[in-house]
């Protein structure tokens, strides 16, 4: 296995490595100094040609996103707001948890970074409910930030005054789509919003604002630091750097695992991973958080863990880097139903076709499940997902109806199974091969 | 979310008395003079206000959302909505033990149904998920990022990870003698600090 440098994950597991004195001791805010010594225009340019993309799951160039704002000549006086996505909600993804635990001064360091080259005075970091803990070992890692002037006015002396909050959502998964995440930080239902406008242009409190996720700007003092020649030179061309990869399932050694882009899917699986357990087969692996399309064998056995070959070999993403193992006695129609689950509770209800049609797909898949259904079913089940993606305002619906679209077509043998065994009025399952 | 048990809880809200005074006191005015001041409108504040309602007087009664509002000059209906929206805010009691047990796809691969079902049996839950002495209220909810240590639960504000059968009836053991726990560190689990060789 190459070596490379570890960015996200250097100080992970070092005694105290949450604490001041101990990133400190690893360099913590050197490449603050470096950056508020740099311009703006100089911070966002290094960003930009690292080839660094947003973290969260859409892989958006994160440098490009930030020269949205609009000039301060066109924002009719409005402040830049940034908001720090750490809504980490998507099922199979845990890495933002352990950025914010093990490290929560390379994310404050990051949004100084990132709020210099901004213009922005006021930041938020946007935490799931469930992550209170969270929160209050980052509000402990702020006060510190504080009491050494790392944030409020003059921070370094160099004229720069910077603010930096935590605010709590409490258990709604949309939160996580950007206008989401706006609507709820401007206290109303966690909704999302029509774009354009997009929130680069008018976002929260009808401000410029960029929402980053936390792995995003968490990687940014390391691009400052090392340069951007440096990030660029891990990974692929089009997808440089590390990623966190969140792992999950039927693995010996899950966890969180920083690799460089690119690294083959099978090696991520069998070095990192520790592999499937013993005696096992592999049936699937969902690459990039419960949303995407899932995956076979074959598909694994020619992918590598990067934004274009995912995409390439199996029409999947990379997402968040939620990497969901299942090996052969996972019941595909039980796993599909499980996550439809999840679709149906989460939507938040705005629009049609995801409102009721996550929920169809739901109780189709239950009936399926228990033996209840019939070819028309498996017809319905398609004929849902097909309608609902792209027919919503966010991308919610289209993540209902990927896994369900790539469930059907890629394990169709188990599917229909189910149908046949209840046809035959067999025991839900049996014609399932376990 | 279930719009049938949006209409049940707030019917429960109209129906229900409250005890003793809801007002905040001098100290808590200040502090949430605090939390208004993060923010540039003040209807931001709802869900930090909310949140501290909710830890005052353990679940969001009518009259505790009619104070919110109230505080924050907004309509009662403002700040339903939102309290409404948002599972984690209770518009019902629970027991002083909420365990927020996840059964999405990582922690069921797992085998977190069968984790559910003995915390089920074990504390002989009703159909509400309440045990019969009250103290404990089981939720089955969906993923809480703990994936890589499933099966896993929460409990009040904290994490419990790598669950067993055994490793749960040494915490609800401890509970329901409302023992003194060890604080418990999220198992960040024991492989990622690991160099691959």
């Amino acid at each position: 296995m190459d070596v490379y440098p570890r960015i996200l994950s250097r100080i992970w597991g070092v005694p105290g490595s949450h604490t001041l004195a101990v990133a400190e001791q690893h360099g913590a805010y050197n490449a603050a100094r470096k950056a508020l010594a740099m311009s703006p225009a100089e911070v966002t340019d290094v960003v930009l040609k690292s080839g660094l993309r947003g973290r969260g799951g859409a892989g958006f160039p994160t440098g490009r996103k930030w020269t949205f704002v609009p000039p301060p000549e066109k924002r009719g006086g409005k402040p830049v707001y940034l908001l720090c996505n750490a809504d980490e909600s998507e099922p199979g993804t845990f890495k933002d948890r352990f950025c914010m635990w093990n490290d929560p001064h390379q994310l404050i360091e990051g949004m100084i970074i990132a709020s210099h080259a901004l213009g922005v005075r006021r930041a938020y970091i946007y935490l799931r409910g469930e992550f209170e803990y969270v929160q209050r070992r980052l509000d402990e890692a702020l006060a510190e930030a504080y009491a050494k002037g790392y944030l409020g006015e003059n921070i370094f002396g160099s004229g720069f005054s910077f603010d930096l909050y935590t605010h709590l959502g409490a258990g709604a998964y949309i939160c996580g789509e950007e206008t989401a995440l706006i609507s709820s930080i401007e206290g109303y239902k966690g909704q999302p919003r029509l774009k354009p406008p997009f929130p680069a242009v008018k976002g929260v409190w009808e401000s410029p604002t960029i929402v980053n996720n936390v792995e995003t700007l968490a990687a940014v003092p390391w691009i400052i630091e090392n340069g951007w020649e440096a990030y660029k030179a891990i990974g692929t061309e089009q997808s440089p750097g590390t990623k966190l990869f969140s792992c999950s399932g039927h693995i010996m050694k899950p966890g969180v695992y920083e690799i460089p882009l690119g690294t083959p899917m099978m090696d991520l699986l069998n070095k990192w991973c520790g592999g499937l357990r013993p005696g096992r087969t592999l049936k699937a692996i969902i690459p990039g958080g419960s949303s995407v399309p899932v995956m076979t064998p074959a598909e694994v056995a020619q992918a590598n863990m990067d934004y274009e070959s995912i995409n390439k070999v199996a029409g999947s993403y990379l997402g968040s880097g939620g990497f969901i193992v299942m090996d052969d006695t996972t019941d595909m129609v039980d796993a599909l139903t499980n996550l439809l689950r999840f679709y149906a509770h989460e939507s938040c209800g705005q629009c049609t076709p995801c409102r009721e049609g996550s929920a169809w797909m739901y109780n189709i898949l239950c009936r399926l499940r228990d033996g209840l259904a019939t070819e028309d079913d498996l017809v319905a089940l398609r004929d849902l997902a097909d309608n609902i993606h792209s027919r919503t305002i966010c991308f919610f619906g289209a993540s209902a109806a990927m896994p369900v679209q790539s469930f059907v077509t890629k394990f169709r043998d188990e599917f229909v199974a189910r149908v046949e065994s209840a046809r035959a009025g067999l025991p839900a399952g049996l014609a399932v091969a376990k | 979310m279930s719009h049938d048990q949006k209409s049940i809880h707030l019917r429960d809200m109209h129906g229900l008395t409250v005890q003793g005074p809801v007002e905040w006191t001098e100290e808590e005015k200040a502090e949430i003079a605090a939390i208004v001041a993060k923010y540039p409108t003040q209807r931001s504040a709802i869900m930090p206000v909310l949140w501290k309602a909710q830890r005052k007087w353990g679940w969001l009664q009518f009259e505790v959302l009619k104070l919110v509002a109230a505080t924050l000059s907004l309509k009662p209906s403002e700040v339903m909505e939102v309290a409404t929206f948002y599972t984690m805010f209770k518009k019902e009691p629970t027991g002083k033990y909420l365990i927020q047990a996840c059964h999405t796809l990582s922690c069921a691969l797992l085998g977190a149904d069968r984790v559910i079902r003995h915390i089920e049996t074990k504390l002989q839950l009703d159909e509400h998920g309440n045990s019969p002495d009250g103290k404990f209220t089981l939720m089955r909810v969906e993923c809480l990022a703990a994936c890589g240590s499933g099966p896993m639960m929460q409990i009040n504000d904290d994490f419990y990870e790598l669950l067993t059968e055994q490793k749960v009836d040494e915490i609800l053991d401890a509970m329901a003698a409302d023992r003194p726990l060890p604080v418990p560190r999220p198992e960040v689990d024991q492989w990622t600090y690991t160099p691959v060789s």
